[in-house]
């Protein structure tokens, strides 16, 4: 790729399928295994009755690729991930998982909830991590074996025989991944996994999740609305639109080598160009809501 | 610039305190039951009060009560009156949960079930068990099945509207998480909605058995030849108000001492799934 903006690469994408075009550059850390499923979604667009949440949304991730999701609140970014989980079904255009079309919920599919009641607060940790394996006929034996790996790598070894409500939120959140990863799925989707948690947690959180997935080799799609995460973690970041009816808005690849420096300036570079893009649909998002952003143009004037 | 950490001293203060709020509990404990104790004088107080004023042919006193109550214990009428009553509270208000129960569980989750059984349960929870009183003997005679019977229609209608509400908010991350970790429908019956709604299901029972009590004095106005509640109808005949006292103050105690054996029960067996009690 041409080094003329180092480490940024930027497309806007004009509703066609350019975006699909772009080049996913090497990246720092090579995942471990090659187990991902690459996600295709073509012209996809969900509604609810007469309400559209999204539209015309194209967007294909390779196989291992880690995307960021980024939007303003309410713009429809869970609503596209819980069609990725097949929770709804995308009303237009077509959603697949390594070219089978996303039916309903699938093991291969795994989903990180922002809040961590989506844990089963009546089983133990370990209970929790190998419902998903238990669900499968898995053998106790084997159980043992996965949940001892996956509670390793989310390093919550020690706290297998707790509940849940017995955790702190960074921990439960911990479980959910270790959750999730213990059916070994093709992708796993994020939903703003760490919004409820306090600073330092979500940091260190932030680096466990670049540690294991490039450990695991799948793919990631990652929601949230802080660009400093995204940064850190993505392979790619797509803006999305302010909703209703939002779509994609931009799509940025970030080549910058891993572990990832906030403070270098390539990072910075992109910090400020996506707080841009994001600002222009969070002002037209208040604008929408009746809400005046001319303070807002005042302070940037001056 | 320079910067300076302190360390907090930690080792002196950890060692006294867990005896120390130990020691506070004791005393909360104590307290409360001080509490109870000064509510049950006063209360015994005013009844007192009551009795002098009206005198014995309208409200019997605590030591007439007490005395009225060693004379029924004596013949035994006490004793089997508790009995049967607990008898037929226990077989109508299990039933009524086993019945409930998992009728709950598919009206709440089954959508077609719902609207099939939905025009009965908003109805028939609005008439009372007395309004089947006279029907139930007629139709089941005067024998026992007839009580239990009008117990079981007190307690099945709240346990199963308790528990078809727990399955209703049953979280949906919950559902969600379940089925994308690969669990079959049945499955997440099984192993998600029937333990989250657990905690509905107990707080039904406890509601349920509270109806099983307001239930058993009329269950057993007709033709019940021993019970608490006939003890109380058939006293009336005989003209001894100090009868009726005791059999209301055992209903009282009865209903007490089984909602905390439930309450107890309950947070055992279902602390872990999150069971407020």
């Amino acid at each position: 790729m041409t080094k003329a903006i180092q480490g940024i690469d930027k497309e806007t994408a004009p509703g066609g399928g350019a975006v699909a075009a772009t080049t996913v550059t090497a990246r720092g850390t090579e995942p471990a295994a090659g187990r991902g499923a690459a996600l295709r979604v073509e012209g996809a667009g969900i509604s609810f009755g007469d309400f559209r949440a999204v539209q015309g949304i194209d967007l294909d991730i390779p196989a291992g690729e880690f995307l960021c999701l980024l939007g303003p609140s309410g713009c429809g970014k869970s609503t596209l991930l819980s069609a990725m989980a097949g929770f709804i079904q995308v009303s237009e255009g077509t959603l697949t998982a390594d070219g089978a079309p996303v039916r309903g919920p699938d093991p291969e599919l795994g989903m990180v909830f922002q809040s961590s009641e989506a844990l089963f607060d009546w089983l133990t940790v370990k209970q929790n991590v190998t419902f998903g394996p238990r669900m499968r006929g898995m053998s106790r034996a084997e159980q043992n074996g996965v949940a001892d790996e996956y509670l390793g790598l989310v390093g919550l070894r020690h706290c297998a025989d707790r509940y849940p409500g017995q955790l702190s939120g960074g921990m439960r959140q911990r479980v959910q991944i270790a959750r999730v990863l213990a059916n070994e799925p093709g992708v796993v989707l994020m939903d703003e996994p760490f919004g409820a948690l306090d600073a330092q947690t979500r940091q260190v959180l932030q680096q466990e999740t670049a540690r294991i997935w490039s450990a695991s080799g799948c793919t990631v799609v990652f929601v949230t609305h802080d660009i400093d995460e995204a940064i850190l973690l993505a392979d790619r970041v797509a803006v999305m639109t302010a909703g209703p009816a939002a779509s994609i808005k931009s799509l940025y690849t970030v080549d910058l080598p891993r572990p990832r420096d906030e403070s270098d300036p390539a990072a910075l570079r992109l910090r400020n160009q996506l707080r841009e893009d994001i600002g222009e649909e969070v002002r037209k998002a208040m604008r929408d809501q009746g809400l005046d952003d001319q303070l807002d143009r005042e302070a940037k004037g001056a | 610039m320079t910067i300076t950490t302190t360390e907090a001293p930690t080792s002196a203060s950890t060692g006294t305190r867990p005896r120390r709020s130990k020691g506070r509990a004791g005393a909360q404990a104590l307290r409360t039951i001080g509490l109870y104790i000064i509510a049950v004088l006063v209360g015994l107080g005013v009844w007192q009060l009551l009795a002098v004023k009206y005198g014995p042919a309208l409200v019997a006193s605590p030591s007439e009560t007490l005395s009225a109550a060693r004379e029924l214990a004596a013949d035994g009428t006490l004793g089997n009156s508790i009995i049967a009553s607990s008898r037929r509270i226990l077989i109508g208000w299990g039933l009524g949960v086993v019945v409930g129960a998992p009728v709950g569980l598919l009206i709440g989750q089954i959508r077609i079930v719902r609207l099939l059984l939905e025009p009965y349960t908003e109805f028939f929870r609005f008439i009372p068990p007395v309004a089947f009183v006279t029907l139930a003997v007629v139709w089941l005679g005067i024998g026992e099945s007839s009580k239990v019977v009008l117990i079981f229609y007190t307690a099945v209608f709240i346990v199963t509207l308790n528990t078809s509400a727990g399955v209703m908010a049953v979280n949906e991350s919950k559902l969600r998480a379940a089925a994308s970790l690969g669990a079959s429908r049945r499955q997440i019956l099984q192993r998600v909605v029937l333990p989250s709604t657990v905690p509905y299901i107990v707080t039904g029972a406890r509601l349920a058995m509270g109806n099983s009590f307001l239930t058993i004095v009329s269950a057993e106005i007709v033709a019940a030849q021993v019970g608490l509640g006939s003890l109380i109808w058939t006293s009336r005949n005989y003209g001894r108000i100090d009868w009726v006292f005791v059999g209301i103050i055992t209903l009282g105690i009865l209903g007490l001492v089984y909602d905390r054996i439930l309450r107890l029960i309950a947070m055992r067996v279902l602390y872990k799934y999150g069971a407020k009690v």
